[in-house]
């Protein structure tokens, strides 16, 4: 008998969970303990054992395993059924994933079958006092925060972007490990992978990372760049960026911050030459304290910043770097 | 080959600033802020289009907006597409992504057959990226998302790319079938001025609720599951101090005031 009402998808490719499942059973357990809600860790795919203890050991009350030859690899169809079969046999209230690639489109396809509402790329999570789920969502570019629930319908479904929570810590396990009935035939898989092209790894440093010192367009050129590089490896950081530079190829496509990029929780985050558009803004709403550095007094981001700095980086920044090499010596 | 581009009109980012909230109503005043193809969607015409040219077929443009979006419409005609399709009636105000996705999988199943469904993977105004998979399982198709490249397999029929966290994954896919498109697809193409006269002989079809065989409630804002429990813009709760002094001094008393904190 499944007994928890908050399931957590926890998203495994080529045996690897990813980071963004385990944020979300951390979040689900933290929402659940007050009242009394138990959470369960959802894996589908093939040869499962090792993650489904791994995913006990991260708290989950219950595993739910769905372990099947024609689960190896992933497929929107057959996943989003046998999903949808647990559920309606087991009926939670909620069922979260991350907003990646397979999260995204496993949850649109399963909130559909499920005739129920689906909130995207979500950067909070609340429960109300009815034990709905407040999803919220940045619309018009994160210039607009939404409120979004679903009254009448179940579960709630619910995409959260990744490195909006936190892990939760590695204990003792105290859950069960539950199999799901996975009834597949070969042509529920309705689309057959032929290879995968890996790209270099950029290992999630950035939502890692304690300090981070993001670019955006008035750093001006490729020549300019290393500034931001150097005051980042000053303060033992990582290096961000809004999307200009990613577009320019002065930074890498996963160091861009933002509603399509990544979201951070940095201590400290300093911007330098940032206007500050709220689409790059809602990635680090949750950073400690914000520094700002940009020539235009107007610009937006000194609306959103804890200290703020106007002037030429070029001016301020080496005196700066100096005096942090000073006291890091 | 016939190929469906659902195409959103969506207010220009260029006047965002213009946004309002209404205080009483919590909803947002777009006031008359003009509307263009949402760039995505811009891409995947092109990538229909540049199927056609290879494959030969028609390429059908389908857009749920009120009426007032035609000059968007016309341009996707300019552009090149054969048939232009507006769903348009005040019943479907109000509709979430799930209505969305009801609505234009209805009418795509008018249009039937067809081979492909192609959108852009996010809009600039709502980016749920959720319509296009949505479709896809009321018309019980396959579809795949951040798609950026379409090709013609030799044994298999088409060959996507679609972008996955840390690369990409090859995938052969058997139309029908969607698929939504990320920028990386393509550049589309210019429109000239014998474009637009061209575009201008075409004519752009009307079907409301009635065209449609709506057999489910699943339609505009009663028909929505989700709804909205309130609208905010983000507020700053953060303190600001602006640091004084020449550019030298600032840098330095930067510096101080993160290591009193305990950065350095």
């Amino acid at each position: 008998m499944v007994e928890s009402n908050i399931w957590v998808f926890a998203e495994q490719r080529q045996g690897r969970l990813a980071d963004v499942g385990l944020e979300l059973l951390g979040k689900g357990l933290e929402i659940a303990a007050p009242i009394g809600w138990k959470v369960a860790a959802v894996l589908l795919g093939h040869s499962l054992s090792e993650l489904a203890e791994e995913l006990l050991i991260y708290g989950a009350h219950e595993v739910l395993v769905a372990d099947h030859p024609l689960l190896s690899s992933y497929c929107n169809q057959s996943y989003a059924r046998i999903l949808k079969n647990a559920i309606r046999k087991h009926h939670p209230e909620i069922f979260l994933s991350g907003a990646t690639a397979m999260g995204t489109d496993l949850s649109a396809r399963l909130a559909a079958k499920l005739r129920t509402g689906l909130s995207a790329h979500c950067i909070g999570l609340e429960l109300s006092s009815e034990r709905k789920l407040l999803a919220v969502v940045p619309g018009w570019g994160g210039n607009v925060l939404a409120k979004i629930y679903c009254p009448t319908t179940q579960p709630q479904v619910a995409t959260v972007m990744p490195g909006v929570f936190e892990k939760p810590q590695r204990s003792n396990p105290r859950g069960k490990i539950i199999p799901v009935d996975v009834n597949i035939k070969p042509e529920d898989v309705t689309y057959q992978v032929l290879e995968i092209e890996k790209r270099e790894i950029q290992e999630d440093t950035l939502e890692k990372s304690e300090v981070i010192v993001a670019g955006g367009w008035g750093i001006g050129n490729r020549e300019e760049w290393h500034w931001v590089e150097e005051v980042a490896s000053v303060l033992n950081g990582a290096v961000g960026a809004t999307r200009p530079p990613v577009d320019e190829g002065w930074a890498k496509e996963g160091q861009m911050i933002g509603q399509s990029g990544r979201t951070v929780h940095p201590k400290l985050y300093i911007g330098v030459a940032i206007s500050g558009q709220m689409h790059h803004m809602v990635g680090i709403r949750n950073a400690e304290t914000v520094v700002a550095i940009n020539q235009d007094p107007q610009a937006p981001i000194f609306e959103f910043c804890d200290i703020g700095l106007v002037g030429d980086y070029k001016e301020i920044l080496p005196p700066f770097i100096e005096a942090v090499k000073r006291y890091s010596a | 080959m016939r190929i469906i581009v659902c195409l959103k009109p969506v207010p220009d980012p260029k006047h965002w600033s213009q946004l309002r909230l209404d205080p009483k109503t919590k909803t947002l005043i777009r006031g008359d802020i003009p509307s263009i193809i949402n760039p995505l969607d811009r891409k995947a015409l092109e990538a229909a289009l540049q199927l056609r040219e290879r494959e030969g077929g028609e390429v059908v443009v389908l857009s749920m907006a009120p009426p007032n979006v035609i000059p968007v419409l016309r341009e996707a005609l300019a552009m090149g597409a054969d048939r232009s399709i507006l769903l348009s009636d005040a019943a479907f105000a109000g509709s979430d992504t799930l209505a969305t996705a009801y609505i234009i999988s209805a009418a795509i199943r008018k249009i039937f057959p067809f081979e492909f469904v192609l959108c852009g993977d996010q809009t600039l105004d709502g980016s749920t990226g959720q319509v296009s998979a949505q479709i896809a399982e009321f018309l019980d198709i396959p579809n795949l998302m951040h798609v950026s490249a379409i090709e013609t397999h030799p044994e298999c029929g088409y060959r996507v790319r679609s972008q996955i966290e840390h690369g990409n994954m090859w995938v052969k896919v058997k139309p029908p079938v969607a698929l939504s498109v990320t920028k990386e697809i393509n550049e589309p193409r210019y429109i000239t001025l014998m474009n637009i006269l061209e575009g201008e002989r075409k004519t752009i079809e009307n079907w409301s609720s009635k065209d449609l065989l709506l057999t489910e409630p699943w339609v505009g804002l009663k028909g929505s599951p989700s709804q909205m429990a309130e609208m905010f813009i983000p507020e700053a709760k953060r303190r600001l101090e602006m640091l004084s002094g020449v550019p030298s001094e600032m840098g330095k008393r930067l510096a101080d005031r993160l290591h009193r904190l305990g950065y350095c």
